[in-house]
């Protein structure tokens, strides 16, 4: 056995192979034995596309290691691929000298021909090591004594080539019997053939044990604490639900379908007790609009979309802005423009989040990092905008959405503060009550919802007069009330951390990244430090920004801005700060890979 | 909501100058809607006025209750989610046809179809006031204004037919000219458990006056118009001496004299006979005011709620605790 740090595996077949089911257990079995990792599911647009073809292949990539790890990883050094569809699909993304597991069954004249390839590609691969084994067929063998129909049988051959690699980095069993046990507590005839075909995968490479070398990888120096895998999808509406209870109110989502952010929904909609309403929209203004009217009466409101959706709510987000109402937006970014690249990632939306508005219309705007920052990340977007009674837009994206990685589940109570909601009281009606009066600290006006006696009021997109919220077009006015609602969202940044420095804080080039490119950017820098050193700064807190930003960003003669776009943050230091950064940019809807960031910064200081 | 108190009109006026033209329809809306909202008991507090944008979109500044001005034709979506949180608040939504036909035609499908329990009022004055006089979704053909000045030729959008089309669950339509017919019909509006929708002919007196005058002139309109009246024969004429009988899929005007037994007896919890009415144009027979249709089904706050109650009967107020403890996880020491 050879011990090594870390392994991307990736698993590739059919869109209808469960080749999901299969990383995810891979991934939950290595969490288990102590490994640190991150995972990233690839799946095609399309729910079913043509089997066998290049457009329906499926893939799940687990990076698990004894290190730290932060990104699902470059390259992989051990591909499954289910089908030559799949192989042909990955084969330009693997390590040189890479593992290929290849289902030899799918690897026939029709299997060729519905990938595009004019004839058998294993024989025409070089400089890998390719381990082929007739999957299909041998499940089939292992299950011949099970009461199930052929096609049953071979369903199970997920879990025989799952099997095989668990005996490549000697991985307990027991995890994934334990849930097969659970999954399919229903069908004892399921729970014995999948249970079969798994140990039956283990053993045949057990047997074949001359053509594979089995890796140990031990677990990884982690933080004590539970454990749990979450994706960011998930941790965000977990993050939602506690800030709900935190602040006691109900969560309130209204909603429309589209990818990636209907995950959200699906969650949310399951959690009914609670104290969390969710409703499913006739289109995206609907879904924002509903979320200002539950807001309007009293809830943490909530909206869910991605770059298209947000689109189509930006009259609302305005009108939320000028009610001065509680009201989080969460943009999970998509390729764009228009359409773009439904199932791909990228961080494009930040134009849009900053200035995609008519008028004068600051909005608190924040990006979390990670899939399990989500969780983090949505309970500081309900913090804000319930404190500061202004609008949220919450940045997540495609990567971070459906990428898991272990969370050390937090200490609900010690870890975070009791939100503080706005709501009036008796004393509001002192002097007659005024539903635009102020707050002097943060310039947030109280929330006086339906229902509360005396505190009638009306509300509505025309300019407030000050204080009284009456409608008022006096010239003064209106201006007073632009730099009231700007300085309102200015004065947050008394209120959030400040920016903190990672990597080398004493060298002369500084590296910024945003949103979901933390992983990898953090993997690089941390690389780079080994012989070229450089300071990252990752902003979580697009606007306003941390107070001590402009004095970090000018301590540095270098700058260089990472982003999954042609730009955009790079252009919003540059002219808020009369700097000089450069930007490092890619738009292929993949994230950053460590070893392209580590090649662009290497030159970028050794060149000067 | 809360006991039924005793109210006035007053209760329901707000200290904000009414910004209508001279004349304009909207006046007696407000005032009828007022009378109605007062007469139903509940308080201020407890009301919440929502509407989108366009001249009647204005109304809920001129009431003393919550209300909110929102963006044009997204009201009903902005009610749903008042609703939502708040289901014990009686909820009026203002539209207009050019906001709720036009650019809000599919919000108000859809809260039509959902049937939650808030009360609508659509004014329709058949142009774009505040824009200052296009013609809209309800204009006749060939309705010359700013934008068709070689006459619309859009068909035009008959509210009934697109209420019916949705599966509202009531449907009724009044005139501004005449205080008492709208007071009740909203007043049966507003005890109506689901959604009600209610179209007033409102003149528009700038960019459009006249334009529903036979229906609503004091001097013609009974010989335009037919009130309905619930197990009530259909009757109509300045000297009540016309009638209606069902003649196929049709109703055929007759003399009342000698036809007294065919005479068609109203009854708006027949779906089949609110589609033949939501057809009467003042064309092909009078326009029928008054509740065309009235069923009951289940309100989406029922089905919204109940779902909530069940999960929390089956599972128990839920703890986010647990839930960050569920499924897999495991220590690290």
């Amino acid at each position: 056995m050879k011990d090594i740090e870390q392994i991307v595996v990736r698993f590739s077949g059919d869109s209808g192979d469960g080749m999901q089911i299969t990383g995810t257990q891979f991934s939950n079995t290595a969490a288990q034995m102590g490994n640190d990792l991150a995972t990233f599911p690839d799946f095609p647009a399309e729910i079913r596309a043509p089997q066998g073809t290049v457009a329906g292949v499926s893939g799940f990539q687990v990076h698990f290691g004894s290190i730290e790890i932060t990104t699902p990883g470059d390259e992989p050094h051990v591909l499954v691929a289910m089908n030559p569809a799949a192989l042909k699909a990955n084969i330009k993304d693997l390590k040189a000298g890479a593992t290929i597991i290849v289902n030899e069954d799918a690897f026939t004249d029709l299997g060729f021909k519905k990938a595009g390839y004019l004839r058998n590609p294993l024989e025409d691969i070089e400089g890998f090591n390719i381990i082929s084994a007739k999957i299909t067929e041998q499940t089939k063998e292992a299950l011949k004594d099970l009461d199930l129909d052929t096609k049953g049988k071979a369903r199970c051959k997920n879990f025989y080539a799952l099997g095989m690699t668990y005996f490549m980095f000697a991985r307990d069993l027991e995890p994934t019997l334990k849930w097969i046990k659970e999954k399919f507590a229903k069908s004892p005839i399921l729970q014995e053939a999948n249970s079969i075909a798994l140990k039956s995968g283990y053993n045949f490479a057990d047997t074949i044990n001359a053509s594979a070398e089995v890796y140990n990888i031990v677990p990884a120096k982690i933080e004590k604490g539970t454990y749990r895998q979450i994706s960011g999808n998930i941790a965000l509406s977990w993050g939602f639900i506690f800030a709900a209870q935190n602040a006691g109110l109900d969560l309130f989502l209204g909603s429309y379908p589209i990818t990636p952010a209907s995950d959200i929904l699906h969650e949310l909609s399951k959690h009914k007790n609670y104290g969390v309403k969710t409703f499913q929209a006739e289109d995206e203004i609907a879904a924002i609009c509903s979320s200002i009217g539950a807001s309007f009466a009293g809830a943490l409101s909530i909206t869910t979309s991605s770059g298209p959706g947000i689109a189509l709510k930006s009259e609302g987000l305005n009108l939320a802005v000028m009610l001065e109402i509680p009201l989080v937006v969460i943009d999970v970014q998509r390729g764009g423009p228009s359409t773009g690249l439904p199932t791909k990632t990228e961080q494009a939306d930040l134009n849009m989040a900053m200035f995609g508005r008519n008028g004068e219309s600051p909005m608190i705007i924040l990006a979390a990092k990670s899939p399990s920052d989500c969780f983090h990340m949505a309970f500081e977007a309900a913090r804000l905008s319930l404190e500061h009674m202004t609008p949220v837009m919450l940045l997540t994206d495609g990567y971070i959405a459906n990428g898991a990685t272990p969370w050390k589940i937090p200490d609900l109570d010690g870890d975070y503060p009791k939100i503080k909601t706005r709501f009036v009281d008796q004393t509001d009606l002192t002097d007659g009550f005024k539903p635009y009066k102020r707050d002097l600290e943060t310039l947030a006006r109280k929330w006086a919802t339906p229902g509360m006696k005396g505190f009638e009021h009306r509300v509505g997109g025309l300019e407030k007069e000050n204080e009284t919220g009456n409608v008022s077009y006096d010239p003064d006015n209106h201006e007073l009330m632009i730099k009231l609602r700007e300085e309102k969202v200015a004065k947050v940044a008394n209120f959030i951390p400040e920016q903190v420095i990672e990597g080398n804080a004493k060298a002369d080039t500084l590296v910024v990244s945003w949103g979901g490119t933390y992983g990898s950017v953090h993997q690089a820098v941390k690389e780079m430090n080994y012989q070229h050193p450089c300071a990252h700064v990752h902003i979580q807190y697009l606007n306003p920004f941390p107070k001590n930003l402009e004095k970090v960003l000018r301590s540095y003669s270098k700058i260089v801005v990472c982003e999954l776009n042609r730009g955009q943050l790079k252009d919003l230091l540059n002219s808020k700060f009369s700097l000089n950064a450069k930007g490092y940019n890619k738009v292929q809807g993949k994230p950053f890979k460590v070893r392209e960031l580590v090649q662009m910064l290497t030159k970028e200081i050794t060149l000067g | 909501m809360t006991e039924k108190i005793k109210l006035s009109k007053k209760d329901f006026m707000s200290d904000q100058e009414i910004k209508w033209c001279p004349g304009c329809g909207d006046y007696a809306i407000l005032a009828a809607a007022q009378m109605a909202m007062a007469n139903a008991g509940v308080p201020p507090h407890e009301v919440c006025v929502i509407s989108g944008i366009g001249c009647s979109s204005r109304f809920p500044y001129y009431v003393n209750s919550f209300g909110m001005h929102s963006i044009h034709g997204r009201a009903p979506a902005v009610a749903t989610g008042v609703k939502l949180q708040n289901p014990n608040l009686s909820v009026w939504i203002i539209t207009g046809d050019g906001d709720g036909l036009s650019i809000g035609g599919n919000h108000l499908a859809h809260i039509l179809r959902r049937n939650l329990d808030v009360n609508i009022i659509l004014f329709n004055n058949e142009i774009y006031g505040l824009t200052k006089g296009q013609y809209s979704p309800t204009s006749r053909q060939g309705t010359k204004t700013k934008s068709t000045p070689l006459g619309s030729i859009d068909r035009t959008f008959t509210p009934a037919k697109f209420a019916m089309g949705a599966g509202a669950t009531f449907f009724a339509r009044t005139i501004d000219t005449d205080p008492k017919h709208m007071i009740e019909v909203f007043a049966k509006a507003s005890a109506h458990k689901g959604t009600s929708i209610v179209e007033v002919f409102q003149n528009c007196i700038i960019f459009n006056d006249k334009i529903h005058d036979e229906f609503t002139n004091r001097s013609v309109r009974d010989d335009h118009t037919v009130r309905l009246e619930e197990g009530k024969p259909m009757i109509f004429g300045k000297d009540n001496n016309r009638g209606l009988i069902q003649d196929g899929f049709h109703f055929k005007e007759v003399e009342v004299s000698g036809n007294e037994d065919k005479l068609f007896i109203h009854d708006p919890t027949d779906e089949c006979l609110a589609q033949i009415l939501a057809n009467l144009d003042g064309v092909n027979g009078p326009m029928p005011l008054g509740v065309l249709k009235r069923i009951e089904v289940n309100t989406y706050e029922d089905g919204f709620f109940s779902q909530i109650d069940d999960q929390l009967d089956k599972k128990g107020k839920g703890d986010i605790k647990k839930l960050l403890m569920s499924g897999n996880t495991w220590e690290v020491n």
